[in-house]
């Protein structure tokens, strides 16, 4: 029995069968396991473990090293301001603290009916929108207070639900080709391109 | 006079609204640059590159084509696509996976043919959830199209691409942060010797890394040869260059000129790029390449966007994000602010950047939010000193990668641009413009 959803559970183990190394699977399986469980729970992070070969303790000590793995439960909705420079001299700050008044929670909190957790981001790469705004990782173009407002009534009302899944959720298209062989296929191929190249390098050294 | 009439390589299909769909792309001619390198010896599709001079794109400024013939001697495991973009008010590599995914995968496929790679990344910023999406759509239609996989275009040359997403770490761009993040580790730079992934890349093995904009300019350098490239722009600098404006400007946005040909005064003032500063300000200062970059100041208007003109000044063009700031900006806010990032973002491996980022970043809260001291200005330098010892561009190296050196490039420039503007901090007990 695992921790994982058998259609989670099969999404990780594709995953893990992309890589020359199941460890390299760590950060794309751990998003998946905020997928499923919108933070990570212990429970996931043993289940990562499993599929990579690593220890529940080296799990945790690099999902804790980035910052969108989040250790403790947050809100269906993610909300992260930008403040850095371009979106500062857009007044980001003040968007930033209308956004803490209108979701009734501080920065890096959750709001009491556990819909919204609010972050103050660093650059989003969004610096002609400013200031850039994302909800769940997904940009919403609302520079204003009133399209701030806008927005979280709509997300209340699950009027976005159709473009802003809920937290965790990230990439919904999945991988449906590829070279699903053994990493000793590609190995081989590999060393004929090797001793391909070598053959013309010689001859090119011939003929020089 | 700005020259803007240089048609897009990169933005070309800037105007078409599904220009992200496969048949978009085919009919725009899509994917002929790798039908045509296929036809050619993997050499020789090394070669035009070399021939274009193509600068990396991502920020250090490196030939890419070099970077690939420092491999040629020994077999290369991988090819790694750098798309972690992070450095504060870049932006470009955003609008290429979102607006272009398959001119990012031609790229990548003919990059991997040239260096007869059959296993390759594109790491991809873990914000850029469209992104992500688009890309791994992108890379789904070239395999259904032969473009990508298996025997592609019926030429026997096989490669694999997987999309891997980061998570939130501005370390990660720098390249051997990447590579431990794509193993599955903490985003740690590695300690340098060895200098290059290729020679040490991921798990050990030989790897090039090149940036999105980079391997997305490689489908017209093909298609059109790596002369024509060459002959845009000037000096070093050669081919069009995607922009990133943003601050105190009317028109923000990417716009892809070509090198050296345009000014900065061009860029940010000219109606049909940045539009100049709103409501008739003045420009106080701007940034020529991302926040790590030293800023410049109204005298530097006149330099052409070009890498040795601005390196030659004691800054760089880097990841080619020009920030603007103007006479109603704060700049100890802003200098603040940057360093506030920077000390966020340091992975805390070295004694200098974990700990100096902090203690200047405090020492600059004060100064702007209250109980600023007159000799702060001067234990700022000092501090920044230490992270950076003599205080120069480029900056001498105390840590494993340039995240430290690159701490003292806002406040250095700050402080000595608008001293006056700290002492009256200083004066008014916390921010005047408040």
């Amino acid at each position: 029995m695992t921790h994982f959803r058998s259609d989670i559970r099969q999404r990780a183990e594709e995953l893990v069968s992309l890589y020359p190394r199941r460890r390299s699977a760590m950060l794309p399986l751990l998003h998946l396991a905020q997928e499923q469980d919108g933070y990570l729970t212990d429970a996931g992070m043993a289940e990562v473990a499993e599929l990579t070969g690593t220890t529940p303790a080296e799990v945790r000590g690099t999902a804790a090293f980035y910052d969108m793995f989040h250790l403790e439960p947050v809100g269906r909705y993610v909300v992260g301001v930008c403040t850095n420079i371009a979106c500062l001299l857009a007044g980001g700050e003040d968007l930033l603290e209308h956004a803490r008044r209108t979701l009734g929670c501080e920065v890096g909190h959750t709001s009491a009916d556990g819909l919204f957790t609010l972050e103050e981001t660093e650059c989003l790469a969004d610096c002609n929108i400013a200031p850039a705004v994302q909800v769940n990782h997904r940009y919403v173009r609302a520079t204003t207070p009133e399209e701030l407002d806008r927005l979280v009534e709509d997300l209340r009302a699950g009027r976005r639900d159709h473009d802003i899944p809920p937290h965790g959720t990230l990439i919904r298209v999945r991988r449906s080709g590829g070279l699903r062989v053994g990493t000793a296929e590609l190995a081989e191929e590999r060393a004929q391109a090797r001793a391909a190249r070598a053959a013309r390098e010689a001859a090119a050294t011939e003929a020089s | 006079m700005a020259v803007v009439d240089t048609p897009p390589i990169v933005t070309a299909r800037r105007d078409l609204a599904d220009s992200y769909t496969l048949a978009r792309y085919l009919e725009t001619g899509g994917y002929q640059g790798l039908r045509k390198a296929l036809t050619l010896h993997p050499e020789a599709v090394a070669a035009e590159v070399d021939a274009a001079s193509l600068l990396g794109r991502g920020g250090a400024g490196f030939p890419a084509g070099r970077k690939w013939s420092m491999l040629r001697k020994s077999p290369i495991s991988y090819l790694v696509v750098n798309g972690d973009e992070s450095e504060p008010a870049t932006f470009k590599d955003h609008y290429l996976v979102e607006r272009d995914p398959h001119q990012l995968v031609e790229g990548v496929v003919i990059a991997a043919y040239a260096l007869q790679v059959t296993q390759a990344f594109i790491f991809l910023r873990g914000e850029f959830a469209l992104g992500l999406e688009r890309v791994q759509q992108a890379v789904n239609e070239a395999y259904e199209h032969g473009a990508l996989g298996r025997n592609i275009f019926g030429s026997g040359f096989s490669v694999d691409l997987v999309v891997h997403p980061g998570a939130g770490a501005y370390i990660c761009g720098e390249e051997t942060a990447l590579l431990e993040a794509l193993e599955g580790k903490r985003g740690f730079p590695r300690i340098k010797p060895p200098y290059f992934p290729a020679v040490t890349g991921l798990y050990g093995e030989p790897t090039v890394v090149n940036n999105v904009e980079t391997m997305s300019n490689l489908p017209w350098i093909v298609l059109n040869g790596g002369a024509a490239f060459a002959a845009l722009g000037g000096g070093r600098s050669t081919g069009t260059r995607m922009f990133a404006l943003s601050g105190r400007v009317n028109r923000p946005g990417v716009y892809e000129i070509e090198m050296v040909k345009n000014t900065f005064r061009d860029l940010i003032f000219d109606d049909r790029l940045g539009g100049g500063v709103p409501d008739g300000h003045e420009l106080r200062a701007f940034i020529p390449g991302g926040v790590s970059a030293p800023w410049f100041g109204p005298e530097h208007l006149d330099m052409v966007l070009g890498q040795d003109e601005v390196g030659a000044a004691g800054s760089m063009l880097g990841s080619g994000s020009i920030v603007v700031m103007d006479d109603t900006t704060c700049v100890v806010r802003a200098a603040w602010r940057i360093t506030k990032f920077f000390s966020r973002e340091s992975c805390g491996q070295c004694t200098p950047c974990r700990e100096g980022s902090g203690w200047v970043e405090r020492i600059l809260y004060r100064l702007e939010h209250g109980g600023g001291r007159t000799e702060d200005v001067d234990v700022l330098l000092d501090l920044c000193d230490n992270i950076s010892p003599g205080l120069n561009w480029p900056p001498q190296q105390t840590t494993i990668c340039v995240l430290g050196p690159s701490i003292p490039s806002s406040i250095t420039s700050a402080i000595s641009r608008f001293r006056d503007d700290f002492y009256a901090h200083v004066q008014h007990g916390s921010c005047p413009h408040e």
